[in-house]
């Protein structure tokens, strides 16, 4: 009887191991950085993510499937600067060993949205700047890096390759916005996750909501909107993935902005959508954007 | 100085003017609805179908976006499925109404809350569950103002069988019919105000705008009429006042609206002239003569 008990905790001990794939397996707590892995673990990863696709990682709630994922991954990419705010119960919760890498380490933290009253902790949608998803790669290159030495050559010879890519995107990111007139460089979006953005491309976003999605908005909020278009004469109103269009659409009939298109601010959309990666995602933004300002 | 602050808001913005038409039509639907809601001993049926509401928004809302329309028919049926289909068994089992209705409502709400996940992501959910008041276009305006029209019609011609049976059921049934149906069709217009409310307040606070006036109408009149009347109008002032302390204070409109109805029941609590607990505590003047 004991023997046979020893024989099965024994197997027990030995299934996960059997189990595992050659692949590094890679849990990213949301689409934008999961593309980013991609990009720099090549065939040597693979990637699994909590937040797909056009999902909100603000009022993410995790599944078990979720949780799975995480116990599973020898690797948890995560943004930091108070994004997931989650991650750390998660983790706990799922037993996972995984080691962390926090992508946004090294970029320069910037206050949440001014002038709304309530303005504490960091804004964490950096990767709104191109050049602190550079860090981002450089962050998750050293992460896999550690986590598995053999394909060293293969990360850091990805990794030059897609600091390439995001070089060109910044520059063209850049000679756009620079063809904007600066009277024109100001549009409202309904939630507040472009100032990096603005920061580093000099165009002001401004947000009927918080800087989280999570708060509803109010009369006050809405009406201190409306006025500040019609004082600031802003041209154009954009919508995002993941917030209420229905908030948008009233703002800009009482004001008579412009509607842009969909911004992408927090999530990819899937395959087949507008923004399957992140420099598709910043490029389809710029295009919309540019759109809308330079035709009166 | 007063003029800033309880009309100014309104004479500036349009959303504003919007979100009070919007308010006003519901509380003419709501005020009167939720009183027989109250009489029925139903006042936590109305909580229940609102969640029931939940799987019909959300096919609703797969199949065609944040379409109104889509949105409010699929809502209308799954009420209708909820409501018929806990009707039907507990006139047919010995479960009573209200078992066979906590059963139906919450396998309505999970199956709603599974379609919208599934397909959907989960800041849908939360357009769901609180909606907002400051966004109501055309259409939503029309409609809202449509469910009112219909409800106060509807609830016109089932009035006697109504009060019949809220105040002597067996009476009803002995010379009467109509209580059945007058029953089902009272559900129908409480599914279609339902409906109504969640554009404006979410399925979460719809229900507020019913019973909260209701219940402080009961603590000024013993007759259903006056009640009706004071229920509507209690209804209309919390959502005038809800949104003139959204726009001061900052607070979220939906919330807002219905604090405001829950301070004046706590105000009619006190001091209700029907049965209020400081008339109660003070008894003794009216007895004199």
């Amino acid at each position: 009887m004991l023997r046979v008990f020893a024989a099965f905790s024994v197997l027990l001990l030995a299934a996960p191991a059997v189990a595992q794939d050659a692949r590094l397996k890679v849990t990213a707590t949301f689409s934008i950085l999961g593309d980013v892995v991609k990009n720099i673990g090549g065939d040597r990863v693979e990637v699994t993510l909590l937040v797909g696709p056009n999902a909100d990682a603000h009022v993410y709630s995790p599944s078990p499937a979720d949780a799975r994922k995480l116990a599973d991954a020898k690797v948890v990419v995560l943004n930091g600067l108070g994004f997931e705010g989650w991650i750390d119960r998660l983790v706990k919760a799922s037993g996972s060993n995984a080691a962390r890498v926090t992508a946004a380490k090294g970029v320069t933290p910037r206050r949440k949205t001014e002038g709304h009253g309530h303005s504490h902790g960091s804004d964490p949608h950096a990767w709104q700047s191109v050049a602190n998803v550079k860090i981002y790669a450089a962050n998750i290159r050293d992460g896999l890096v550690a986590a598995d030495p053999a394909g060293k050559a293969q990360y850091v010879s990805n990794t030059a390759a897609y600091l390439a890519k995001l070089d060109a995107l910044e520059t063209e990111v850049r000679e756009t916005v620079a063809k904007i007139p600066a009277d024109r460089r100001r549009i409202i979006t309904t939630h507040d996750a472009f100032g990096f953005f603005k920061d580093a491309y000099g165009l002001d976003f401004i947000a009927p909501q918080g800087v989280s999605t999570e708060s509803e908005a109010s009369a006050k909020d809405v009406a201190r909107i409306i006025v500040q278009i019609k004082r600031q004469k802003i041209p154009a109103v954009f919508m995002e993935n993941i917030s209420d269009p229905r908030l948008l659409k009233r703002i800009a009939d009482e004001t008579g902005a412009k509607i842009g298109g969909t911004l992408y601010s927090d999530a990819l959309t899937g395959e087949k959508g507008p923004a399957p990666t992140y420099i598709d995602l910043i490029r389809h933004n710029l295009k919309q954007i540019s759109g809308a300002l330079t035709t009166s | 100085m007063i003029y800033d602050t309880l009309i100014a808001p309104f004479a500036e913005f349009e959303f504003m003017r919007r979100a009070l038409a919007g308010t006003i039509a519901l509380a003419f639907g709501a005020g009167p609805i939720g009183v027989f809601l109250m009489l029925r001993r139903m006042s936590l049926v109305g909580d229940a179908m609102a969640h029931a509401v939940l799987p019909g928004a959300a096919v609703g809302f797969l199949l065609s976006g944040l379409n109104l329309f889509a949105m409010a028919a699929g809502g209308l049926v799954a009420g209708f499925v909820v409501a018929v289909a806990a009707g039907l068994v507990a006139r047919s089992t010995e479960l009573k109404e209200d078992a066979s209705l906590a059963a139906f409502f919450i396998i309505s709400l999970a199956l709603g809350v599974t379609i919208v996940s599934v397909k959907g992501t989960n800041i849908d959910l939360l357009h769901f569950l609180f909606g907002t008041v400051l966004a109501l276009d055309n259409q939503m305006l029309v409609l809202i103002a449509i469910n009112a029209t219909v409800t106060v019609v509807g609830l016109a011609v089932i009035y006697r069988p109504l009060v019949l049976e809220c105040v002597d059921p067996g009476f009803l049934r002995s010379v009467s019919g109509a209580g059945a149906p007058a029953h089902i069709a009272f559900l129908a217009l409480l599914v279609v105000n339902l409906v109504s409310g969640f554009h404006a307040l979410g399925t979460l606070l719809a229900v507020g705008i019913m019973i909260l006036p209701a219940v402080t109408a009961r603590f000024w009149a013993r007759d259903i009429t006056a009640m009706m009347v004071i229920g509507a109008v209690s209804a209309l002032i919390s959502g005038y006042a809800g949104l003139l302390v959204s726009y001061h204070s900052g607070v979220p409109s939906g919330p807002a609206v219905i604090l405001v109805a829950g301070a004046i029941y706590a105000v009619s609590l006190l001091f209700g002239r029907v049965g209020g607990l400081v008339w109660q505590a003070f008894p003794g003047k009216h007895l004199e003569a």
